[in-house]
């Protein structure tokens, strides 16, 4: 067969293909991937001509993963629709999010401003101006009482990204449930807390690397023993794309960062079987349709390989990467808005065809603020018409054996393990996070996305070609300047309320721990019980372990 | 002989989004400019006196985190205070068209929304900083 195919193929080059090439050459010279993948014109079966069907893509829910998960993927569920949100304060976030769960969306997504990301309280003076603007303001387990009002913690799952603070709100979260009469064991959800890409790309970090490990491997195990159903970590790929850096590169610095946990977590005593199955990933989808679908079945397939051939993995669930994707916000413009609408149709479905557990759908008015209801049911409708009208869901990973998709998978898991043997070389992610290596590989790929951009080497449509005269978007949403001093008064009732004596001691509980080998998770959960603050918990943490400086 | 152009890019208050930044950092260097980034998480006082101690001519801020209002004027007062604005100060980021009027009133001389490109920023400069 493959003599026949490849005869066939010499004489089409020679003759069709010829007779127009010689006299129309093609757009470009040569076409490249985001990854710099030259592209073939066409792949035939010769591409996949050494293709072993059941050892590298095999069946979904079985080693190596390459074609899903699970066994019956969307025919069995649909990815979980979950719309990342939050602002300004408690009360008008748990409205958005009762909305977003009337509108049909079926995960909660949690976002938090950026002093609860980063350990300030809304008074402190660096939250001045922050309060509320990217996400909710948490300060107390009252805030967080409020966010889930009427929310019923049994019936929903909810992702918090969060990542140096991640101890403290999964402890307000495990506390909220204990008073709508959950136990943690029951709970479902994610927290984010993947501190390395912190450093390399995100910027929310508090305290050094190896300290901040220790609260990360002290989740997983306290998970372990008392949140079975949670997912410790998000370990991310997302935010270094957003920061520029290519598909190639996204799956292997996350990857990396993977490996660097699992690491930590066994030198931390834990065995491998007893936490893997719980690490999640998160992933972005970028515009180039193809190359991304490959991405998520690269992914799959070469963690499934790490897992089991270098961490000898038992369970074929410590081998499963599951991930949440969130479209690219990146690829987004603030000319002609509605145009974002049709990006994030496309990247949406890539992630479905990729087999994504999770999605979270980008709103058109990205490039101005964060969304306003009409944006973003737009964007969860977008998924539900993928769920119910495409089709996509109705097979399982349906693109598997294109030629193209399948020479592009093997092409970029390829490309991923050279790097990731780069980094381990360097001694693993931490290491070429301290260096520099990492952010330098993401920050020359920004640049050079840039100049492709300005140098109309890569057309964005409606910024650099096919532009109009118009004004900016007018109907955005704004965080009113009330909310600072309404979460400063919250704050100061709190406070005044509490019984002092009783945070004293746990703040001073918490400290030994830390200062120790203790995990740090119960003394938290006592702290967050007692309504200590957010603020005054990462102080207690800031006092032990320092703070990072980038460098 | 003309020296170089010299810029602080900076990044006030807690956002760490700092793509653009970095691009823009790069480009003005590859433009022949001497380009100081101060990296993320700074107080407008730690930009004015890195700007003051670097001698720079102009200072770019960057902010993607809505903390624009309070952040970018109290640079240009600080700087104003030290007696230093002769030092340009323009910024750029994720900034709502309504909060341009305000922030130029401010001393920001120039805001640069998304879309804007490199070579904008470098001719930008180019124009109106003035070297003796």
């Amino acid at each position: 067969m493959a003599k026949n195919v490849r005869e066939g193929f010499e004489r089409w080059e020679k003759t069709t293909l010829n007779k127009v090439i010689s006299k129309s050459p093609e757009r470009e010279p040569s076409f490249k991937t985001t990854s710099h993948i030259e592209l073939k014109r066409l792949y035939t079966p010769l591409d996949l001509a050494e293709l072993d069907y059941c050892g590298e893509l095999g069946f979904p829910g079985e080693f190596p993963f390459a074609r899903g998960v699970q066994p019956t993927m969307y025919r069995g569920r649909f990815w979980t629709m979950r719309q990342y949100a939050g602002f300004a304060t408690a009360e008008e976030t748990n409205k958005r999010y009762k909305f977003l769960l009337e509108q049909g969306q079926t995960g909660l997504s949690v976002a938090f401003d950026l002093p609860t990301q980063i350990g300030y309280d809304s008074d402190h003076a660096l939250a001045d101006g922050e309060v509320g603007k990217v996400g909710v303001a948490i300060d107390t387990l009252r805030d967080m009482e409020i966010l889930f009002d009427g929310i019923p913690l049994d019936k929903v799952s909810t992702s918090m990204t969060i990542n140096s603070t991640a101890a403290t709100l999964l402890a307000m979260y495990i506390a909220v449930a204990e008073k709508q009469g959950v136990k943690s064991d029951l709970l479902q959800g994610t927290i984010q807390n993947d501190i390395l890409k912190e450093y390399a790309a995100r910027g929310t970090y508090i305290f050094p690397p190896l300290e901040s490990m220790r609260i990360v491997t002290d989740i997983f195990a306290f998970c372990k023993n008392h949140v079975q159903r949670w997912n410790t970590i998000s370990i991310s790929g997302y935010h270094m794309r957003e920061a520029g850096c290519t598909a190639v590169q996204e799956v292997a610095f996350t990857l990396a960062d993977g490996i660097a946990y699992v690491e930590a977590a066994i030198r931390a005593g834990l065995d491998v079987d007893s936490f893997a199955s719980r690490l999640a990933f998160f992933f972005c989808c970028h515009n180039t349709f193809i190359e991304e679908v490959a991405k998520f079945r690269a992914a799959r397939r070469l963690w499934a390989k790490i897992m089991r051939e270098r961490f000898k993995a038992k369970k074929d669930d410590s081998c499963m990467l599951r991930f949440h994707t969130q479209t690219a916000g990146c690829s987004l413009t603030a000319q002609q808005p509605d145009n974002n609408v049709v990006r994030v149709a496309f990247q949406a479905l890539a992630a479905v065809l990729g087999g994504t557990q999770s999605l979270h759908t980008n709103s058109r008015d990205e490039a101005y603020a964060l969304p306003t209801e009409d944006s973003v049911r737009i964007a969860l409708r977008t998924q539900q018409i993928i769920a119910y009208e495409t089709g996509v869901a109705d097979m399982i990973d349906p693109l598997c054996g294109s030629y193209a998709v399948e020479t592009l998978t093997n092409e970029i898991e390829k490309k991923a393990v050279d790097y990731i043997e780069k980094i381990e070389a360097m001694g693993g992610a931490i290491k070429a996070i301290e260096s520099g290596y990492i952010q330098g590989e993401i920050g020359e790929s920004a640049y050079q996305y840039q100049k492709e951009i300005e140098r109309k080497k890569r057309i964005v449509v409606g910024l650099n070609q096919f532009q109009i005269e118009e004004g900016p978007l007018k109907e955005i949403l704004r965080i009113r300047p009330e909310v600072e001093q309404y979460q400063k008064e919250k704050l100061a009732k709190v406070k005044k309320e509490r019984d002092n004596k009783i945070v004293k001691e746990t703040l001073a509980a918490l400290k030994k721990a830390a200062q120790g080998s203790e995990n740090i998770v119960p003394h938290t959960l006592g702290a967050v019980k007692a309504y200590a603050t957010l603020g005054e918990i990462s102080d207690t943490l800031r006092e032990v372990f320092g703070e990072y400086r980038e460098r | 002989m003309v020296r170089k152009i010299r810029v602080l890019i900076a990044k006030p208050g807690l956002d760490g989004h700092d793509r653009g930044a970095k691009v823009i950092a790069r480009a003005l260097r590859d433009a022949g400019m001497e380009v100081i980034y101060t990296g993320i998480r700074q107080t407008p006082d730690q930009i004015a006196n890195a700007a003051i101690q670097e001698s720079v001519d102009i200072v770019g801020l960057s902010s993607l985190s809505g903390a624009h209002n309070g952040l970018f004027p109290k640079v240009v007062h600080i700087l104003k205070e030290k007696k230093a604005d002769d030092i340009l100060v323009f910024g750029g980021g994720i900034i709502p068209v309504d909060d341009i009027p305000a922030l130029k009133k401010a001393g920001i001389r120039e805001i640069f929304l998304p879309g804007a490109s490199t070579e904008d920023i470098i001719k930008y400069i180019q124009e109106n900083v003035r070297l003796e």
